[in-house]
């Protein structure tokens, strides 16, 4: 279970997010949307754990870890998973050896066995084929020359692989065509179990449609401001976020 | 009263006085003349120091303190070289400066010729550096390797430079020509006894033939404590496709100066390489590249990873002369510095006398990024592995544009063993 209590953080000294309270339970997707600059992506990086993303005030424990005392890498083995806006361009790293490294340090770190060079194959084919990332993409060097969806179908077919119990997905949506949608949201279906939390992160109610959400936050200006159930995106996607953002300044 | 003070000879410079006496005493006479002439046109310069425009950045007259003794001749166990390591090749031992047949391959290659020579080179190629004329006024011997027209030599020609010993120097002059139409992968290593402290300074002479095809792997490997001084002349004839590939990981002190010009239309010439340094080495590779004649391409790409104290020097410049129309040149510098204290002096120019040519350069500098860092930690990889992967993925980045395969697998297995990376999972 992640707890998110009273959550401040800073980047390059600029306060961005102003104290969120958030708990997500295992099996449940929590939506959390938001206009530009409400401080969505940062929670996201706080998360994951990037450097130079400060948390002044409050806490973030996952399964009862204090998640401030671990790295990203830790975080990672130790269950988390941010599937990236924007998917960075690796050059000279050959996907398929990328995913490997990942998912043996993971293993490695958790005391588990490495993963056999034919097992490990025979899996990430799978996981390609419903992804329908093809054999081209997994030669080539890690997100390098892809489009937009094939970098999204990409960061699911790592969480896929990695199978990680908190995933957080950061505008997954963002530069999809209908068609990408689609896949990559049967993706994130396929993923939902009753041990595994979600927070997705949009813009857009479209998104929700596919991955139906058990909750839906708007944050706004650092703050969770409202909280409902999947109806909520619906009455956002009508009336805008002009309503929320009013109230703040007012 | 105010005549200019002579510049005061330096140790080095006073040690080889007594170096070329004592070789010009028992020189044959077809070899003294040159030799001579060698050691005067060195003598008119001296050791190349920061006031030398093109030594700039590498003061040698400050950083050799002495010229070691000219190795002896002998022979070294064969496991002692390692070349190309457990690649089949034909392999050419050079000892101390010399030929040695009982280290090298015996069998008939069809199309290969090999004959030991003095290592005075009859070609003169190219070059007036001080370096390389103090290589021919000393010269130990040396090979003349010779590939007949429309040969196609399957077997890597490999090409050992070993210097044996310490506080020693060794001097090697070799010359190659390969002939129209022939395909030759070289691989020559530079090296020596682990920690020997001792100087190597070899020549090479390089005319390629028309519609040739040439692979050349340079593995500098020589000693942490070694200072190696390379000079490579290169003339390439039309329609040929040459490419040359340096591996710097050896050496205090290393200087790579290749000298080429395209002498026939149509041709392509890609220089690359990579440097992997650490602690205080010094690391230069400098080039001159001469578009003599119109529509040849010439494509310079060369990264470094420098860290501690190290430095590392580039400095290209790509002189197209007038009427050489149509030329295409490219050049790029990449460093990673991982450490606050390492260095780059990276100086590429351009000299362009004609007026429909595409040429460009540019270099850039900087850390690891973190973004990348970032996105590799957030799937689990941890900090440390992730900057090998991060260092290996730049330098691969350049190996795999050689082309050629068996030596992409060779330099990223020398690669990954620079970088204490076994364990990063293998493609």
């Amino acid at each position: 279970m992640l707890e998110i209590k009273n959550l401040h953080a800073e980047v390059d000294g600029n306060k961005i997010l102003r104290g969120i309270d958030l708990t997500v339970r295992p099996g449940e997707i929590h939506a959390i949307m938001g206009p530009n600059g409400s401080g969505k992506s940062t929670l996201s990086y706080v998360l994951a754990g990037k450097e130079d993303y400060e948390i002044t005030e409050g806490s973030i424990t996952y399964n009862g870890v204090d998640w401030e005392e671990l790295g990203a890498d830790e975080r990672a083995a130790a269950g988390m998973f941010l599937a990236f806006q924007y998917p960075i361009e690796i050059p000279g790293v050959a996907t398929m050896t990328f995913l490997k490294t990942a998912l043996n340090a993971q293993r490695k770190a958790r005391g588990e066995e490495e993963i056999s060079t034919p097992d490990f194959m025979k899996l990430v084919r799978e996981k390609a084929k419903e992804l329908k990332v093809t054999p081209d993409m997994l030669k080539r060097p890690l997100n390098v020359g892809f489009s937009g969806g094939e970098k999204k179908r990409a960061e699911i077919l790592q969480m896929s692989l990695l199978e990680p119990s908190l995933c957080v997905l950061d505008e997954t949506d963002s530069g999809l065509d209908i068609d990408a949608l689609r896949i990559v949201s049967e993706g994130v279906n396929q993923l939902r179990s009753p041990d595994r939390s979600m927070i997705v992160i949009t813009h857009y109610q479209r998104l929700l449609d596919h991955i139906v959400p058990d909750v839906v936050h708007v944050l706004s200006k650092g703050k969770i401001v409202k909280t409902g159930g999947k109806e909520l995106a619906l009455e956002l996607e009508k009336n805008g976020y002009a309503d929320y953002v009013d109230e703040e300044a007012a | 009263m105010n005549a200019p003070a002579k510049i005061q000879e330096t140790n080095a410079e006073q040690s080889l006085n007594a170096q070329f006496d004592a070789i010009f005493a028992q020189t044959t006479q077809n070899n003294a003349n040159q030799r001579k002439q060698a050691w005067e046109a060195f003598k008119a310069k001296g050791i190349p120091h920061r006031r030398v425009e093109e030594w700039h950045y590498t003061d040698l007259r400050s950083k050799m303190n002495d010229a070691f003794a000219l190795a002896s001749k002998t022979t070294p166990k064969a496991e002692a070289l390692t070349g190309a390591g457990d690649l089949k090749t034909y392999r050419i031992a050079i000892v101390n400066g010399r030929y040695v047949p009982e280290l090298s391959s015996n069998q008939e290659v069809t199309g290969l010729s090999v004959a030991e020579t003095s290592g005075v080179l009859e070609a003169q190629l190219g070059t007036d550096d001080a370096m390389a004329s103090l290589n021919q006024a000393l010269v130990q011997g040396g090979v003349s390797i010779k590939i007949d027209a429309n040969a196609k030599i399957q077997l890597p020609i490999e090409i050992v430079r070993y210097t044996d010993g310490s506080d020693v120097s060794s001097y090697a002059g070799t010359s190659v020509e390969i002939g129209s139409g022939a395909k030759a992968l070289i691989i020559e290593s530079f090296e020596g006894a682990a920690n020997a402290a001792y100087q190597s300074n070899a020549l090479t002479e390089v005319k390629v033939g028309d519609n040739a095809d040439v692979h050349w792997l340079k593995l500098q490997v020589e000693s942490q404590k070694a200072q190696h001084i390379e000079t490579l002349s290169i003339e390439l004839g039309a329609e040929t496709n040459f490419q040359h590939f340096i591996y710097n990981e050896g050496s205090a002190l290393s200087r790579a100066q290749l000298f080429l010009e395209f002498k026939g239309e149509g041709t392509h010439a890609g220089l690359r390489g990579t440097s992997l340094l650490k602690d205080s080495q010094h690391a230069d590779i400098t080039l001159f590249v001469n578009h003599a004649v119109p529509e040849c391409e010439s494509r310079e790409y060369y990264r470094a990873v420098v860290d501690d104290k190290a430095r590392a020097v580039f400095q290209g410049k790509i002189i197209v002369e007038q009427g050489a129309q149509k030329t295409d040149g490219q050049m790029m510098i990449k460093t990673l510095l991982l450490s606050d204290t390492a260095e780059i002096n990276a100086k590429p120019e351009l000299e362009i006398f004609a007026d429909d040519v595409q040429c460009a350069h540019g270099s850039t500098t900087g850390d690891i990024d973190e973004d990348l860092l970032f996105y590799l930690m957030a799937r689990g990889i941890p900090e440390a592995q992730a900057r090998k992967i991060l260092v290996l993925a730049f330098l691969s980045e350049a190996i795999e544009e050689f082309e050629e395969e068996q030596c992409v697998d060779l330099l990223e297995a020398m690669t990954r063993k620079w970088l204490h990376a076994d364990d990063l999972v293998s493609e």
